[in-house]
């Protein structure tokens, strides 16, 4: 093939610079520094924590952050309307959102991609069927899909996960599905079933494989998408309940104090946000990583 | 009626095959009408046709790989002395690949680009043979020595995407010989090489044929491929058999217009500066018209052939074809 195209608008020198500028031992640098505080906290919440997130003193009740007035530095995220240190209670919340998220999205890939597979490479009825279930699914809205689970659960830690499974999974199933359809006819897939290779083991080993980036990529995607939408089923009542911990539980405590302490919902808020957008970030960056049209430059 | 090409019993006999394939809002595409061919042991059977002339179908109804909206309507498949249509799921599965290989038109997707070239091999091998790890390896080496690919030993541990196309169609040959199959089917096994490459491969499967006496059943569209390799070609259109016979008579002697006209599309253009065409397109397999099905195009056409589908039948004993006026034929 002859090439006539004109030089790309990025050189290779450029495009060096940049990746040394926005990656650090391979990893990007930005998504990495946003996601860190969140894993770490959550996996090691009882040793970072300066107080017990749950320890109540009225003396201390709304204390602001140290650099306002009144604030002080043992408290350094100030203190909620029971006295309790928020910055404690946002390791609190992390460990929670790591459990949450971690547990869901991995629920939901394994049942997702299986279920798209299956129709996909077996296509006919089977995919008819499970195809189906999905548009049944992906008709019912979210919000009234957990409320729905809410009523029947109750709150609580099951309520969430079961809710963000039950949201999730079918996007996998659409996606992989999808996929599975392209890999089956490729070349590789149609000899390895004229050579007489098990279906099992075409699963496993051709199609899962091929599949992975896909999957890796839309999980770290809704890693994110599930920290909001934990905090949003917390936050309308029907998922963590207090006195525990959880950072859209004390976003929804924190609003009717926004005027006198902003700092209660705020720094939650930010926590969700700046996780959730860490996350977005890491899979738009794992999205080109596996491109590899975009590879080996 | 009866055209094989040897006297002995042939490696496979295909009589009288019928697919049909189920369309949408009740359409039947009529994909292959009573197909009738046989290869020898040890020869190369070229098939010879349009797009959508029903060549892949032919070779895919063998394998019974067919997509599920094609059926089989009728007819016999009949391979080392047994039906393969009659056969069960499981029987036909430990046949595929042990005594049947297929070679597939792109190089660049008939491997897994996760898995190095060694592991494909050893995957063939595992299916069927009871070997050791070590006595699997050794057959790979030799494989891939058998398919002209030099350093073998460094190569197994190579990826799909660090060889080139001609060297990857001849991983895929060595993969579907691996368990010594009897037939080999090679659906356009050139088509996506360049010229040079394309003769190497040919050739490779040229010597394939004469060092383990294998059968190839070689798909193609292009006449001077045919040529090069084949022994035997039959000329498909429209989902039937319309010429049949060893590649010099046909040459020489085309029996029916049509492959006249492939002949002379697939040539470098003569005088002129145009390349030859055949006018016009293959007919709606769903909705064929009585008749020849090549007459809409045929530059010979007579009233005859407009009403009344032409049989095959012999001009020599191994030469057939589907046309009343065969004998009125230039060369």
């Amino acid at each position: 093939m002859t090439t006539t195209d004109a030089p790309p608008l990025t050189s290779p020198t450029l495009r060096r610079a940049k990746r040394r500028l926005t990656t650090l031992f391979g990893l990007p640098i930005i998504p990495v520094l946003l996601l860190a505080p969140m894993v770490i906290c959550g996996l090691f919440g009882p040793w970072i924590w300066p107080h017990d997130p749950l320890g109540i003193s009225f003396g201390i009740r709304l204390l602001p952050p140290p650099w306002l007035e009144g604030g002080n530095w043992s408290y350094i995220l100030g203190t909620d309307q029971f006295g309790r240190d928020l910055f404690s209670r946002l390791i609190e919340g992390a460990r929670i959102a790591l459990i949450v998220s971690t547990v869901s999205v991995s629920v939901a890939a394994v049942i997702g991609t299986a279920v798209g597979m299956m129709a996909g490479y077996y296509g006919g009825v089977i995919d008819m069927i499970l195809m189906r279930i999905v548009d049944v699914k992906m008709s019912i809205p979210p919000v009234l899909l957990t409320i729905l689970i809410g009523a029947a659960l109750g709150g609580g830690l099951a309520t969430i996960l079961i809710s963000i499974i039950l949201v999730f999974w079918a996007d996998y199933a659409r996606v992989i599905r999808g996929e599975t359809l392209a890999l089956k006819r490729t070349g590789y897939v149609q000899l390895a079933k004229v050579a007489n290779v098990s279906d099992r083991r075409i699963f496993l080993r051709h199609l899962l494989p091929n599949l992975a980036p896909t999957c890796i990529v839309l999980m770290t995607l809704q890693f994110g998408a599930s920290l909001v939408i934990e905090a949003a089923i917390t936050f309308i009542g029907l998922g963590i309940q207090p006195p525990a911990s959880a950072w859209g539980l004390l976003v929804a405590d924190g609003r009717t104090y926004l005027s006198t302490a902003w700092w209660i919902p705020t720094f939650a808020g930010l926590a969700i946000a700046l996780t959730a957008l860490g996350a977005n970030l890491l899979g738009d960056w794992l999205r080109d990583y596996f491109d590899p049209k975009l590879k080996k430059r | 009626m009866s055209f094989d090409q040897t006297t002995i019993e042939p490696l496979l006999a295909v009589s009288d095959l019928s697919v049909e394939i189920e369309g949408r809002e009740g359409r039947t595409v009529r994909a292959a009408r009573g197909l009738s061919f046989s290869v020898g042991k040890g020869r190369v059977m070229g098939v010879i046709g349009e797009s959508g002339s029903g060549k892949s179908m032919t070779a895919l109804s063998v394998m019974r790989l067919l997509p599920r909206a094609a059926k089989v309507t009728g007819g016999r498949v009949m391979f080392q002395g047994e039906d393969l249509l009659t056969k069960s799921p499981r029987a036909m599965r430990s046949l595929r690949g042990r005594a049947i290989g297929m070679i597939l038109q792109d190089p660049s997707v008939s491997l897994d680009p996760l898995y190095s070239v060694g592991d494909q091999i050893d995957e063939a091998l595992r299916m069927h043979a009871r070997m050791g790890k070590a006595e699997r390896h050794a057959r790979a080496v030799e494989l891939l020595t058998s398919v002209g690919i030099p350093s073998p030993e460094d190569r197994l541990d190579q990826y799909p995407h660090e060889m080139s196309g001609g060297m990857l169609q001849r991983v895929v040959a060595a993969i579907a010989i691996a368990l010594n199959p009897a037939l080999l089917i090679a659906d356009e096994p050139t088509t996506a090489l360049d010229p040079t490459i394309q003769v190497q491969v040919l050739d490779l499967l040229a010597g394939l044929r004469d060092r383990l006496g294998i059968s190839i059943l070689l798909i193609t569209h292009d006449f001077g491929v045919a040529a090069h390799i084949c022994d035997d070609i039959m000329v498909m259109y429209a989902g039937e058999v319309v010429e049949m016979g060893p590649v010099r008579q046909i040459f020489d002697r085309p029996a029916h217009p049509y492959t006249r006209a492939l002949m002379h599309s697939s040539g470098a253009p003569e005088g002129g500066n145009r390349l030859p065409t055949i006018d016009g397109s293959p007919p709606d397999l769903a909705d064929l018209p009585p008749g020849c099905a090549f007459a809409q195009r045929c530059p010979m056409v007579q009233p005859r052939c407009r009403a009344e589908a032409p049989p095959r039948r012999a001009l020599t004993p191994d030469h057939s074809a589907a046309c009343w006026r065969s004998e009125e034929i230039p060369a």
